[in-house]
């Protein structure tokens, strides 16, 4: 199947806060992530990783501060018809079966043909044979397998991924690490939270590390993401 | 037109989700059953008592069966983070409140039309010679509080207490609802049966303004 035609689209967050209350979950976070670029953040749980996704994906507004996102020359693009998202949570219904959840979000998102698109990805998630089961079905790491499927649906120019190994086996780690290769060859940006290395985060090509809310480290350089990412183990 | 595409399919969602579980209409049948029944048993009305009590007896568990059948409506949207998934998905968020309330006032208003044969019998009121009219009352009258309950039921999943929340925003809020509907009932049973258009004419209004600020607003009732 031919992906439709993307504009490159990086990531722009400009002191950015979120408080809670009178807890910040974000402090004053400036951040250039450019088209094409494989971001992990890394930190402690409550760092404000998952905040600071959620506020990319537009599903929570920021306190203060500003989101954008530059095009490859810079200029602002609307892509929030292209991103994908994969929670902490499946996102998908359990009461409705693999097939039925892909073709529900494939029709919302208008997909040419939802049909193929949902079989196309339900083949490369390796449920085609449980397309007609119910999700409720479905173990932890199937279900994650479906989620990941739903938000590539739309072939995503930019890819926010919430501790996307959860769940997964072995094999499923292969094949999202296979995805998110082919993503980034292809130009498309990701950011995604991880907790320590894995074949996951080793994709990555720049770690962030997020403490209290606040980015304390970001480097592109090999030995010192290895340091960030361990870090997150600790 | 988008909105209404996303609708469509939406709803078609809420329909398959629903007749799979069969979860709210059970729910709302068992309990309005049980409120008719269990009146009928106790007051045993005559023919003039029941059409003077059993509108406002009808409605009444009309409006406490929706609140029933309203609380899930978004709660269950929170399991998996689904509704996220929704507001990602679609072009205008007012779709999902389009479909949410559309399916609600279905689910409703075949309740009541399968209730309204066990009410007649039991009150011992003649419904056939205006079924038509009074549809028309419980459609009005399903929309009016499937509106504002389709609003509250996604603000009330977001807070404490939202077991509390929903009644409590929304019983106050539907008492014009239910004085027009108990009223434009009361008409059609009455001795000499008559559409009431005063009463309906309210109706239509509530629905519509009632809409119109979902429209303005429901954006901001689906942040986090």
């Amino acid at each position: 199947m031919t992906a439709p035609p993307f504009t490159p689209t990086g990531i722009r967050f400009a002191n950015i806060e979120k408080r809670f209350g009178s807890l910040y979950a974000l402090r004053r976070v400036s951040l250039e992530v450019r088209p094409g670029e494989l971001v992990a953040f890394a930190g402690r749980n409550g760092s404000g990783k998952t905040t600071l996704l959620r506020i990319a994906a537009r599903l929570v507004r920021a306190s203060s501060g500003s989101l954008s996102f530059p095009g490859p020359s810079g200029e602002t693009t609307d892509s929030a018809s292209r991103t994908g998202f994969v929670a902490h949570a499946t996102m998908v219904y359990d009461e409705l079966t693999a097939e039925e959840n892909l073709l529900l979000f494939a029709r919302l998102q208008g997909i040419g043909d939802p049909g193929a698109r949902a079989g196309a990805l339900l083949g490369e998630v390796e449920l085609s044979e449980r397309r007609k089961s119910l999700v409720r079905t479905f173990s932890r790491g199937m279900r994650q397998r479906v989620a990941i499927a739903r938000a590539l649906l739309n072939e995503p120019a930019v890819l926010l991924l919430d501790e996307p190994a959860t769940g997964l086996d072995p094999q499923g780690i292969t094949w999202l690490a296979h995805t998110l290769s082919r993503m980034r060859v292809e130009g498309r940006t990701v950011l995604m939270s991880v907790h320590g290395e894995s074949a996951i985060s080793a994709l990555a090509t720049r770690a962030v590390r997020l403490d209290a809310g606040s980015v304390v480290a970001d480097t592109m350089a090999g030995s010192d993401m290895r340091a960030i990412l361990s870090f997150a183990n600790a | 037109m988008a909105v209404l595409a996303d609708t469509t399919v939406l709803l078609g969602k809420e329909l398959r989700t629903e007749f799979r579980s069969r979860e709210l209409l059970t729910t709302t049948v068992v309990f309005i059953l049980v409120v008719v029944v269990l009146f009928s048993f106790t007051f045993d009305p005559s023919a003039g008592e029941s059409r003077r009590f059993g509108p406002g007896l009808l409605w009444l568990s009309f409006l406490f069966a929706a609140s029933l059948m309203l609380q899930p409506c978004f709660l269950r949207e929170q399991n998996n983070d689904t509704l996220s998934a929704l507001r990602l998905s679609v072009r205008d968020p007012f779709s999902i409140f389009l479909a949410k309330l559309s399916a609600n006032t279905l689910f409703l208003l075949l309740t009541e039309v399968l209730m309204l044969p066990v009410f007649a019998i039991l009150y011992n009121v003649h419904i056939l010679g205006v079924f038509l009219q009074l549809v028309l009352v419980l459609f009005l009258g399903s929309l009016g509080v499937a509106i504002p309950g389709t609003a509250f039921s996604a603000i009330s999943a977001q807070a404490r207490m939202r077991e509390l929340m929903l009644p409590l925003l929304l019983l106050p809020l539907l008492t014009p609802v239910l004085i027009a509907s108990t009223e434009a009932t009361r008409a059609l049973l009455d001795a000499n049966p008559v559409l009431r258009a005063d009463w309906l004419g309210f109706l239509a209004g509530f629905d519509v303004v009632f809409l119109t600020a979902l429209w303005l607003f429901g954006e901001y009732l689906l942040e986090e």
